[in-house]
């Protein structure tokens, strides 16, 4: 058959199809597939719409729960959060775009995930972003970082969302393949809540929004679903331009509509375009649908009907409308200056028929395209040897502890990103009641949608230490966010991830995956958080090698009370500190071992029921009202923390802390030690010294106090003194120094 | 009191003004294709990116139908504020003297900034003690207040500078630190902090609040319209609806 066709490179090898799928195909069919054909299941087939590597693992991951109002398979996850009120959330990787053109491809980034949010009714009314790049020092992770952190705020601040959070980080493993995952969050009154199912037959399909042209063709398969090579400029032009204008319309367009009950189905376009759009929505319906290219409105002459089918123009939305209702969708449309076209209709024929006005130019049964992808097993196998080369060293073993503190603040990972998030616009909204920078997760209130409270929402990741180990690592991602989602007072009601990882052909990188994955798993069982929604991101690798692997995990979390979440800093004087949790400092895979040119092959296992107490405690806390400031111990350990409180707040701290040395063996590894647990809450002594002793299980204790300028770290006799001015000057200055 | 907040297509912060303004009043949105604005005591031209700025900022907005009746309204005296996007509409509606021109830096900037009631018997500063500092975010790409040197000083000189950045909190290049300038008659304000970002303390500052509420107590106090010929030396509506400056638009 086809595979020992004569020709030197087949196209389906060129569209990224190996023979033994393009067999399949033919099998399928019962025939050969003509060129649209082709072109439609080399982008169903691919990677990034079929997920053929990760489907099976995914299956892994707890996604029940009391709140779950949608989960995984949906445009995004939902949870109730009470008051009639959903909230709608996903996280989606836009990495391959990025790396090849990082101000389109991060703004495009942004702007599929805001439609991955209203194509389920949602407001958008959140952004965050995860972004990882090179060492800062070379001038192409400055020129990827610059680029993807000025498309982000355009596409956001354009459209009027606020990006509330998010996080950078800078690895070597990152300099060929950066990532940028974004998530959005919305809020929708749970009835208005629409599904992609397409239904009734004989409805007519409409696109709304944007025209059609051939920018993206190939994108899911050709950019998204393969390593980046010296060619990956070439696919420049496979690289979707955002129109924040056109998708604010396209966005108060369709939250119209499903406000006035016009609309039983929607779904948005973004990888493969119309041939997923289309083909998921009968797959999920059960029924079929004819879909005309001649009718679809085009940005270019005479584009063939293959390139209709899967070019990835931005800003468009597929649904399904009922026919004695289309004059009213069309009215709405146009009062919002959004282009809306019948482009086909529902039919009972379980088949994606494509036609370019009288002629079939296409018909293949959709389950063939959705169901019957092959799936692939992973073939996991431990690496015989590091992955990974120790990054270069910047710092010596034996320098004086105020001078590492301040060199571990400066580093670029931990110094504040006060350069990127402000320019985003966070007050978009009118909701931000902790904003970046103010507290370890942002807050926003839902008062405006007629909810008594808030939400708190945070992303986090730490590919490095996931490196060190794929397990304990993603476990701590969680744990992170959901400590985070803590200190603002949150209890998590719901999560999602993005798994970005290397060639997942590679048995080491299986490993990775797999082991990551059972780790999201105990750690979201653990803390009974169900998976609402996600994205696999795979093949991230250059000639350098793959990326440190790196789940970044999302969360939503509920506030009861608005009025009662913390800051971060400290507030006042003469407050007194306690360390809370199970936290047990540990010099690998810290910061410090970075800056130091070390990787550790492993990392302490945390114990789940103590963090998961330990979350409780530290919640509660919060939502009692009775406290100051809460911020979690995360990236350079303690004495990092503790100078984040000062430097944020412009006072100084006294903190004794000979009892963590003992417990983590060295000076060293008590004040820049990292690993999951650690919370400092600070507060009116009475209050902090009360916590304390009821703390039962929980490990807490006073370990100082707020006041002065400095911070004065004891151990044992020696005093390690920095002043908080000084703090500040290091964690502020790195990155302005960066982007002058 | 009831006032007016105008939606564009690519408006981005006319909930959060409408929020603002029913704090102290009643709100509600104006369409941009209206072609009269009759029932509302004040307009607000809110925040955003209308039709995405791709022209010129605010170049394309000021020519819609619902800014010819807004046009018609300022020069009947009513009073009109116009934030960040809404500042520059206006200034390209010629309804403002100058020109926003891109932040020196190059970057957008979103932060709180501090600002100066520079003139506090304005409409839109009444309820504010003299000299009062306020805290108000910025969120802008554009927002550099530009015009020449003379037009800067008869500008000063007429009491159209309503409000200034603090010392060192200029955080766009603006001439003068100026954050915010009326038309001559003094009842059309264009401001590039947005104090209706500032006027939830669970959200942060509640000072811009000071700007919604001096316009509330001038409307119930006044009536509601700058008496023509009177309140301002040089202001009629002859010249109210001309561009009196030479500046050189972004």
């Amino acid at each position: 058959m086809s595979s020992s066709a004569p020709a030197a490179r087949p196209r389906h090898r060129e569209l990224g199809l190996t023979d033994a799928e393009y067999d399949g195909i033919v099998t399928r069919l019962g025939r050969e597939p003509n060129p649209t054909e082709l072109a439609v299941f080399s982008l169903m087939w691919s990677e990034h719409c079929a997920y053929k590597h990760s489907r099976r693992l995914l299956r892994l991951l707890p996604t029940d729960g009391p709140a779950v109002v949608m989960g995984p398979g949906e445009n995004a996850g939902a949870v109730d959060v009470g008051d009639g009120l959903a909230v709608a959330f996903k996280v989606e990787s836009h990495n391959h775009p990025s790396a090849v053109e990082p101000f389109q491809g991060a703004a495009t980034g942004v702007g599929g995930i805001l439609r991955d949010v209203f194509a389920i009714g949602a407001r958008p009314i959140a952004v965050l972003d995860s972004l990882r790049f090179g060492e800062p020092d070379s001038p192409r992770s400055r020129y990827l970082l610059n680029g993807a952190v000025a498309g982000i705020g355009h596409y956001g601040n354009s459209i009027g969302v606020a990006t509330v959070g998010g996080e950078i980080s800078f690895e070597g493993p990152y300099e060929h393949n950066c990532l940028v995952n974004a998530m959005c969050v919305g809020i929708a009154p749970r009835e208005r809540m629409v599904r992609s199912a397409a239904a009734g037959v004989g409805n007519h399909l409409v696109l709304l929004g944007a025209l059609t042209g051939r920018d993206g063709i190939g994108g899911a398969s050709v950019l998204a679903s393969a390593e980046l090579d010296a060619d990956s400029l070439a696919a420049r032009p496979t690289v979707q331009i955002g129109d924040p204008f056109e998708e604010n319309r396209l966005m108060h367009c369709c939250l119209e509509l499903l406000d006035r009950g016009l609309l039983p189905s929607l779904q948005d376009l973004g990888a493969a375009g119309l041939s997923s759009s289309a083909s998921e929505m009968a797959s999920k319906g059960g029924v079929g649908i004819d879909l005309d290219v001649s009718k679809v409105p085009l940005r270019e002459e005479d584009m063939e009907p293959f390139e209709v089918m899967v070019s990835e123009s931005q800003e468009r939305m597929l649904c399904v409308v009922e026919p004695e209702r289309l004059d009213e969708v069309i009215a709405v449309a146009e009062r919002w200056i959004v282009r809306a076209t019948p482009i086909g209709t529902v039919t009972d024929s379980d088949r994606l028929r494509v036609l370019d006005g009288d002629e079939v130019v296409g018909d293949v049964p959709v389950s063939a395209l959705v169901d019957d992808c092959p799936v692939y097993d992973l073939t996991p196998e431990p690496p015989g040897a590091p992955l990974y080369a120790a990054p270069p060293r910047r710092l010596e073993d034996d320098g004086e502890i105020g001078d590492t503190l301040l060199a571990v603040l400066g580093s670029p990972n931990v110094a504040s990103k006060r350069w990127a998030y402000e320019q985003y616009d966070s007050y978009v909204g009118s909701r931000t009641v902790r904003r970046p920078g103010d507290a370890d997760a942002a807050v926003l209130h839902l008062h405006h949608d007629g909810g008594a409270g808030a939400i708190a929402v945070a992303i986090d990741g730490n590919g490095r230490r996931v490196a060190c180990d794929p397990y304990a690592g993603a476990v701590e991602a969680v744990l992170e966010c959901a400590r985070n989602l803590a200190c603002a007072g949150a209890e998590p009601l719901g999560l999602t991830n993005c798994l970005n990882f290397g060639n997942p052909e590679k048995p080491a990188i299986a490993w990775q995956l797999t082991r990551a994955v059972e780790g999201l798993r105990d750690a979201c069982i653990a803390l009974g958080v169900p998976v609402v929604g996600g994205n696999v991101s795979l093949y991230n690798e250059g000639s350098e090698g793959p990326i440190y692997p790196t789940p970044v995990v999302g969360m939503v979390g509920r506030v009861p009370d608005s009025e009662r979440t913390l800051p971060s800093a400290w507030t006042e004087d003469g407050h007194a500190i306690a360390l809370v949790g199970p936290f047990r400092p540990d010099l690998a895979g810290s910061e410090l071992e970075k800056l130091r040119g070390r990787l550790a092959g492993w990392l302490p296992v945390a114990d789940l029921e103590a963090q998961r107490a330990a979350l409780v405690l530290v919640r509660d806390a919060v939502r009692s009202g009775r406290f100051a400031s809460a911020h979690d111990v995360s990236d350079g350990g303690l004495a990092c923390a503790l100078a984040e409180c000062c430097a944020a707040s412009g006072l100084g701290a006294r903190v004794e802390v000979s009892a963590l040395v003992d417990e983590a063996g060295s000076l060293d590894a008590a004040l820049f030690g990292e690993g999951p647990g650690g919370v400092l809450l600070a507060g009116a002594p009475e209050a902090v010294e009360n916590l304390v002793a009821r703390a039962g299980s929980v490990p807490a204790r006073v370990v100082g106090s707020t006041g002065g300028t400095e911070l004065v770290l004891e151990a044992d006799g020696a005093t390690v003194i920095v002043s908080v001015a000084r703090a500040r000057e290091a964690h502020e200055r790195t990155l302005p120094d960066l982007f002058p | 009191m009831r006032f007016g907040v105008v939606r564009f297509p690519g408006s981005c912060d006319e909930e959060d003004a409408l929020h603002a303004c029913r704090r102290f009043g009643e709100g509600e949105l104006l369409w941009h294709e209206d072609r009269e604005v009759r029932g509302v005591d004040a307009v607000v031209v809110p925040g955003g990116f209308t039709y995405g700025d791709y022209l010129r900022v605010g170049a394309i907005a000021a020519l819609s139908p619902v800014m010819a009746a807004v046009r018609d309204f300022a020069r009947e005296g009513g009073p009109v504020l116009g934030i960040c996007n809404g500042f520059q509409v206006l200034c390209e509606a010629r309804l403002l003297p100058g020109a926003l021109l891109p932040n020196v830096g190059l970057r957008f900037t979103c932060r709180e900034v501090e600002i100066e009631v520079a003139n506090g018997s304005s409409p839109f500063t009444v309820a504010c003690a003299p000299g009062r500092r306020l805290t108000v975010p910025v969120k802008h790409f554009t927002g550099r207040f530009h015009a020449p040197a003379r037009e800067l000083d008869a500008i000063e000189t007429r009491g159209q500078v309503v409000f200034r950045y603090a010392a060192g909190q200029n955080p766009n290049g603006s001439e003068r630190d100026i954050a915010g300038v009326s038309n001559e008659a003094g009842n059309v304000l264009g401001l590039m902090p947005h104090p209706e970002h500032a006027s939830d303390p669970l959200t942060g500052s509640s000072d811009g609040g000071l700007v919604f509420e001096s316009l509330a107590r001038w409307v119930e106090a006044t009536g509601g319209t700058v008496p023509v010929g009177s309140a301002s030396p040089g202001w009629s509506p002859a010249t109210a609806g001309r561009h009196t400056s030479s500046a050189v638009s972004a």
